[in-house]
């Protein structure tokens, strides 16, 4: 399973592509590809996103859904997702509901 | 300290509005992120996990408090309160957005400050000894050497796309506080016998993936020559540095595969074309940069003894912190002090803006307005009375930044790691946060003495691993973090590469491998005389494989 992710733009915050084709704030809005097809569907949609300025570093990542929840496989992508470990009132972790990457 | 003349400000203000206007045409999507990447990166811009991220170079560690105060106004008013100090003796801010950047760059240049040339593939900021000027084992100041290398290498055109990144680094005192010999030139200011000034000049060292100890290609460089004798060696590193690969193309690797005989032979032939050229430092040029380096007024204090003894006798901490934090100064009733950034459980190199502050008013107060980075992620106040050090300490309690571990294994270097850096395959500061809960008794950490532990959370290793008397290498291995050690690292004038112990350990085992390693050391210690260092170049890695693996050790 994979979902894309990138940062945005403007502020460098961490994104993931949404159903609707939006850029969310939080993992748990990112649309998960679970075939070819919707891979390739998020591949392209982050392509369109790179060239219209709204995201850079658009990367496809792989993730498990634990509990009902999208869980980044590598640490690294757990950490985007939640912010830095060392400082938990810090990152998308601070924000009510997400949990600690660690 | 050194003062902007018209030339430097009209430079740094129209590198703001240049800059200024890369960022409108980027966001405006008129050019793209790999045209934009190589602009950004030239004033400091990286995108790390969460944010981007903003280095701004502290000249060789130097500050005044105007500008620390315009690092706390930075932290305060476009990042989250708090900013990272790095080995590089600069400041990194982590969470600034693209669109701020250019409005944060004129706010520093309204203080002299900027962050041009802190990344990218050439000269980077100049690093110097932290207690340059104020030490008492120093033949001369290195810094105006420090800030004609700065002048000389800003928006140099010839180096500015050199194979890879370029560091220097310059000491005045034999004792190397500035690790000269892990830079990829390191200079070593001394006097001749005819008691003239000039350098020992060391090339090709660095750490990373392959760490090297530099090679001295001349023991004494007369000071006029010093930019003709490193535009030869930038040269010749120029044109036969390894553009194929990015990580052959240091000039460590040129050095090494050259041979250091034959590369000085290169560099003294380029140089002899050069010597006599323009770039020969007329005396009174280097003269006319070395008063911005005057020392301050520093009048006679002598009731200082009188109040230290009496502030020993008072309180237990202010000797603790005496004993590890103050040292002494070329003027007798003055001391240069360590502001500890390594509170016990806390990030290595962070303050907040309002410890930003105080010490910016410590500074003005005390310390003649003049404060340090070191590359050892502390802060310094060069120039202190010894009749203020009871207040200065007062003060710093007050702000909790007092730890009185200077030099101690809690005073440990940290690269930002996986919590936010890009690069890292592995977390660097909770490790360092861990090892510090562990050795948090003040009374084990004297017992254990001098130690320097110094943690990187990949292979490029900012954080001097490889220059740690214990050094820790985080790497991913099967999706998970495992932590290398290695022993017997040392970036002094004895500088040694550490050497890998055996197999990593995981995050849950670190602090434990790493109490194991020291409380073998205190086993076979000759004295407390002895530290760490001495005792592991005395015995070998044995003993402490032995300690870490047992049975395993001796099989292998």
């Amino acid at each position: 399973m994979k979902v894309l992710t990138a940062n945005r733009l403007i502020d460098g915050e961490a994104v993931w592509l949404a159903a609707d084709h939006s850029w969310s704030e939080t993992i748990a809005a990112a649309e998960v590809a679970r075939d070819d097809a919707s891979r390739e569907k998020l591949e392209r949609a982050g392509k369109a996103a790179l060239l219209k300025n709204e995201v850079v570093d658009v990367n496809l990542i792989d993730v498990a859904m634990e509990d009902g929840e999208i869980v980044p496989l590598r640490l690294r992508e757990r950490i985007r997702a939640a912010g830095p470990t060392t400082h938990p009132q810090f990152g998308k972790q601070a924000r009510p509901r997400i949990a600690q990457a660690a | 300290m050194y003062r902007y003349d018209e030339f430097d400000h009209g430079f740094v203000t129209a590198r703001v509005a240049e800059f200024r206007d890369q960022v409108e045409r980027r966001l405006a999507g008129e050019i793209t992120e790999d045209q934009f990447k190589p602009l950004r990166l030239m004033n400091g811009v990286y995108l790390q996990l969460h944010a981007y991220m903003l280095r701004i170079a502290v000249p060789y560690g130097t500050l005044n408090s105007r500008q620390m105060r315009m690092l706390a106004h930075i932290a305060r008013t476009y990042d989250k309160g708090y900013g990272h100090f790095t080995t590089r003796q600069n400041i990194q801010f982590n969470w600034p957005a693209l669109a701020d950047i250019p409005a944060i760059l004129n706010d520093l240049a309204s203080v002299e400050m900027h962050a041009i040339q802190t990344s990218g593939n050439c000269i980077r900021n100049v690093t110097a000894d932290h207690f340059a000027g104020a030490a008492a084992d120093e033949v001369a100041d290195p810094r105006p050497y420090a800030e004609i290398l700065r002048q000389w290498s800003s928006v140099h055109p010839e180096f500015s796309y050199l194979p890879r990144k370029f560091k220097i680094a310059v000491t005045g005192a034999e004792r190397d506080r500035a690790a000269i010999q892990v830079h990829d030139i390191g200079l070593h200011l001394k006097r001749n016998e005819a008691g003239e000034l000039g350098f020992a000049v060391w090339v090709g060292g660095g750490q990373g993936r392959t760490p090297m100890i530099a090679k001295k290609i001349r023991d004494f460089l007369p000071e006029r020559d010093l930019l003709s004798y490193v535009t030869a060696i930038m040269r010749v590193y120029n044109l036969h540095g390894r553009r194929d690969n990015k990580y052959k193309a240091r000039i460590k690797i040129l050095v090494h595969e050259t041979g250091a005989e034959e590369f000085a032979r290169q560099v003294e032939a380029e140089w002899e074309a050069l010597r006599d050229s323009e770039l020969k430092l007329p005396d009174a040029d280097i003269r006319a940069i070395e008063t911005y380096f005057a020392p301050p007024p520093l009048t006679a204090r002598p009731e200082g003894d009188e109040t230290v003894k009496l502030a020993r006798l008072d309180s237990r901490s202010f000797g603790a912190w005496l004993e590890r934090n103050v040292v002494s100064h070329r003027h007798p009733d003055y001391a240069a002090v360590t502001i500890s950034l390594k509170g016990i459980g806390e990030a290595p190199g962070d303050a907040t803006d309002v410890q930003m502050d105080a010490v910016a008013d410590l500074a003005e107060r005390y310390g003649f307005d003049e404060i340090r980075v070191s590359h050892e992620q502390n802060l310094i106040l060069p120039h202190v009375a010894r009749a203020d050090l009871k207040i200065v300490h007062e003060r710093l309690v007050e702000i909790g930044l007092a730890t009185a571990n200077a030099g101690l294994v809690t005073d440990i270097i940290a690269c930002p790691g996986l919590d936010y850096c890009a690069l890292a395959n592995a977390r660097s500061i909770p490790v360092a946060q861990d090892i510090s809960r562990r050795f948090a008794s003040a009374e084990r950490q004297r017992e254990v003495g001098e130690l320097k532990l110094k943690i990187s959370g990949c292979i490029n290793a900012c954080g001097h691993h490889h220059v740690g008397h214990i050094g820790i290498l985080g790497v991913e291995k099967k999706g998970a973090e495992l932590y290398q050690i290695t022993l017997g690292g040392s970036a002094d004038e004895n500088t040694s590469i550490g050497e890998i112990v055996g197999r990593g350990f995981g995050p849950d085992e670190i602090t434990d491998a790493i109490e194991t390693l020291i409380d073998t050391y205190l086993g076979l210690r000759a004295s407390r005389e002895e530290n760490f260092l001495q005792a592991y170049r005395r015995v070998g890695a044995q003993p402490f494989k032995d300690a870490l693996y047992g049975q395993e050790a001796k099989a292998a």
